[in-house]
């Protein structure tokens, strides 16, 4: 047996953590002043997962107010322009102010400690890169109050979040909309590009003694592939948005369809960012998966090289499937075959990590905890949502529904059924050691039940009005389309998800001051954050430990059985 | 009999400097920007609905190539006598890349001079001005960062305030004054070769 200089859990020095607050108004200001001058990872973890649950109810009443509008044939709650501003705003911020931030904030707080360091590469581009992201969606919301204020959703941007050109050149898209747009975009994209340099960093020099790479956490793992995307995916769209300001500030021609420019290498541009930055954000959540499962399985993760393998090559391909977000521009059949064949290759590195889950449930001595639950439903929504994916690889059927609610049933059941669900699982999974405190029980087996009927509610039914035709993004419709019954059931729906998240939030405030004490380890189990206290220490570690097999918590816990 | 636990050292594993890994990730990031640029240049050869073309207004910058292309070696040089600790032989060496990479300003700047004035090609004339300010101004872009950066070097080994610990950084820095050098290997044959 090896020796190793990490204590056991409850094992540890404890200390009087809990710091008595005396709310005076030095002490607040103190106190604020630490947390923004921070660069310590777990603080700026913290303040990116708290920034993106701000974003996600603003992008949730954001929705709502959308379900309403699109509750029955010919309604009149919004004016048809504030429709358009928030569906473009619900989009933009979903992606870049909610999804992006919340995982590089449980990445910030979890990297290191899995890792077994004591903080990240680079600590102050780590506090750079999360107010970037912060300044970038402060600016995007500043749209609402700019122009004519809120009444008329002020200068939001109203181009769509994937603002096809020429639309948004000057030309079509007068004022500032657009290029609040463009430019939020920019500032979040340099906090994305500095937090990828810094996981990469971290994971490939700033490890400790005997974690070789084969012996990291997957959750590392896949954050440093999505990092790896996040490099070479929002780096051109960077790009693209400094052409597009180019054409709109300097008068270049780079999308001005009058001088020659092309409207199309807008789209080849968007969606060769758009297209990887879909794993960018399922990647983290197949890592929280990977945590999760077998934690709750009581079984060690089946096939760890075949799980990492199979998460490079998803990257690795899902860099040449961009033009099948455009199959009906009129590409040449080889260009079509192309991209149908290289989107449906993902299918099957995909396949062998479901597979490889499932593996790792048999057999298991399965504990139905909330993370657990909300791991089992990822497992099997992410499995349809994968399935209506290779549906709309297929090039003839995609002219049927492109740009119908089909697809957009398709892209929400995997970022609401698939990643928003491994968001749950990982905040009732880490909670405890955030906080010290576990998430309450009960509040939490409600919210995953609510959410999950909810959300199949929503979606399932969303998948009806598209194959009957219904685009996306329209205003309304006409009662004799037949959209309505159906259209009614999502919004019902999407109220449901909406209570769901309200319990869930709760949840989150009640458990800080009356939830259950956690303990290092309230889960039994194996990687190396849940060596040390909860919270941790600023310092993470009391003693730098050193480890010999991927799961180090059970070495320790079964000195005659190591792994 | 006391007796001592039997512990099997961990593998010493040697991992690489950070400086080293962050800059090749930012080199990526800033070649797939690069990557964009190129490409919306090489699809829109040709496709300027007015005048001046390429042909008729862009010269073969030669010697800038020659000078930029020279301040690689010159800053190969300089990190050998740095390593070396032969200090003055390094502020020679990095102080002629500093000059070098200066020259090549110089050069674009009368290159952009001579086309605005002489030919009436701004960013804004056709597609050719706009591709081609863009993406010639952004290495120009690098260039200067990389000037600053490099200076900042030059007055910290002026002050002998370079520790021999800032040789690693000095290098990662170096690693970024090759790349800029390198694209503009790709933006002269893209510019001034395939699109002339």
């Amino acid at each position: 047996m090896s020796e190793s200089s990490m204590p056991l859990p409850g094992r540890l020095p404890e200390e009087s953590a809990q710091a008595t607050g005396i709310y005076t108004f030095g002490n607040i200001v103190a106190v604020l002043h630490d947390w923004i001058t921070t660069v310590d990872h777990k603080k700026i973890g913290i303040l990116y997962i708290l920034y993106s649950l701000l974003m996600l109810v603003a992008g949730g009443i954001e929705i709502l107010l959308i379900r309403l509008q699109l509750a029955g044939p010919r309604l009149h709650v919004l004016p048809p322009e504030v429709f358009n501003r928030l569906f473009t705003m619900h989009g933009t911020t979903m992606i870049f102010f909610v999804a992006m931030p919340i995982f590089v904030g449980f990445a910030n707080y979890l990297v290191p400690l899995m890792l077994g360091v004591r903080d990240i590469a680079f600590p102050r581009l780590n506090a750079f890169s999360f107010w970037m992201t912060a300044f970038g969606g402060m600016l995007l919301y500043y749209s609402f109050l700019g122009g004519t204020g809120l009444q008329g959703a002020g200068t939001a941007p109203d181009v769509g979040w994937f603002a096809y050109a020429p639309l948004t050149e000057p030309a079509f898209s007068r004022g500032h909309s657009t290029d609040f747009w463009a430019l939020a975009l920019i500032i979040s994209g340099f906090g994305s590009i500095g937090g990828a340099i810094n996981f990469i960093t971290t994971a490939f020099c700033l490890r400790c003694k005997g974690m070789t790479l084969f012996r990291m956490p997957l959750f590392v793992w896949l954050m440093v592939v999505s990092s790896i995307l996040v490099i070479l995916a929002v780096s051109p769209l960077t790009a693209a948005q400094f052409m597009l300001l180019i054409d709109r500030y300097l008068g270049g021609h780079f999308f001005d369809t009058q001088a020659g420019g092309s409207a199309t290498i807008w789209m080849h541009f968007f969606w060769i960012f758009g297209h990887p930055e879909v794993y960018v954000l399922i990647m983290p959540a197949f890592g929280i998966a990977s945590e999760v499962i077998p934690v709750f399985s009581r079984k060690a993760i089946f096939g760890y090289p075949a799980m990492v393998a199979a998460s490079v090559s998803i990257a690795f391909v899902s860099l040449s499937v961009w033009a099948h977000h455009m199959f009906t521009i009129g590409m040449s059949a080889a260009g079509n075959a192309f991209f149908a064949l290289s989107t449906m290759i993902v299918g099957i590195p995909t396949g062998i990590k479901i597979f490889n889950w499932l593996a790792t449930l048999w057999g298991g001595k399965i504990r139905f905890s909330v993370p657990m639950c909300f791991s089992l439903a990822f497992l099997f929504q992410f499995l349809i949502a994968g399935l209506t994916g290779i549906m709309l690889a297929v090039a003839p059927f995609n002219w049927q529904l492109h740009n119908s609610y089909f697809v957009v049933a398709h892209f929400h059941y995997v970022i609401v059924g698939a990643i928003l669900m491994m968001v749950f699982a990982g905040f009732y999974y880490w909670y405890p050691k955030v906080t010290g405190r576990m998430l309450d029980d009960h509040l939490g087996k409600l919210h995953f039940w609510l959410f999950v009927i909810g959300f199949h509610v929503t979606f399932d039914v969303m998948h009806i009005p598209g194959i009957l035709g219904m685009p996306r993004q329209i205003y309304t419709y006409e009662v004799d389309r037949g959209w309505g019954t159906l259209n009614l059931i999502v919004t019902v729906g999407a109220f449901v998800q909406a209570v769901a998240i309200i319990i869930f939030v709760s949840n989150l405030l009640v458990s800080l001051f009356r939830g259950k004490i956690a303990g290092p380890d309230p889960w039994d189990a194996w990687t190396l954050e849940w060596t040390t206290a909860s919270p941790p220490h600023a310092y993470n570690f009391d003693v730098e430990p050193v480890v010999t097999s991927a799961r180090p918590l059970w070495d320790l816990k079964h000195p005659d059985d190591p792994d | 009999m006391s007796t001592l636990p039997i512990s099997v050292p961990a593998p010493e594993m040697q991992l690489p400097y950070k400086g080293r890994v962050a800059m090749f990730t930012l080199i990526a990031a800033e070649s797939a920007i690069f990557t964009i640029f190129v490409v919306g240049y090489i699809y829109y050869i040709g496709q300027s609905l007015s005048g001046p073309t390429p042909r008729e207004v862009l010269d073969l910058p030669i010697f800038n190539t020659i000078f930029l292309l020279s301040s690689s070696l010159t800053i190969w040089l300089a990190e050998r006598a740095l390593v070396r600790r032969a200090m003055s032989n390094f502020v020679a060496f990095w102080g002629l890349t500093i000059l070098l990479g200066a020259i090549f300003l110089v050069g674009t700047a009368r290159e952009w001079y001579k086309l605005i004035t002489v030919d009436h090609l701004t960013i804004s004339t056709n597609l050719f001005g706009t591709t081609y300010y863009s993406l010639v101004g952004l290495h120009a872009l690098h260039v200067i960062v990389g000037l600053i950066l490099l200076l900042a070097v030059f007055v910290f080994a002026l002050m002998r305030a370079l520790r021999p610990e800032d040789t690693k950084r000095v290098e990662v820095l170096a690693l970024y004054w090759h790349f800029v050098d390198c694209v503009w290997v790709i933006v002269f044959t893209v510019v001034y070769v395939i699109g002339r």
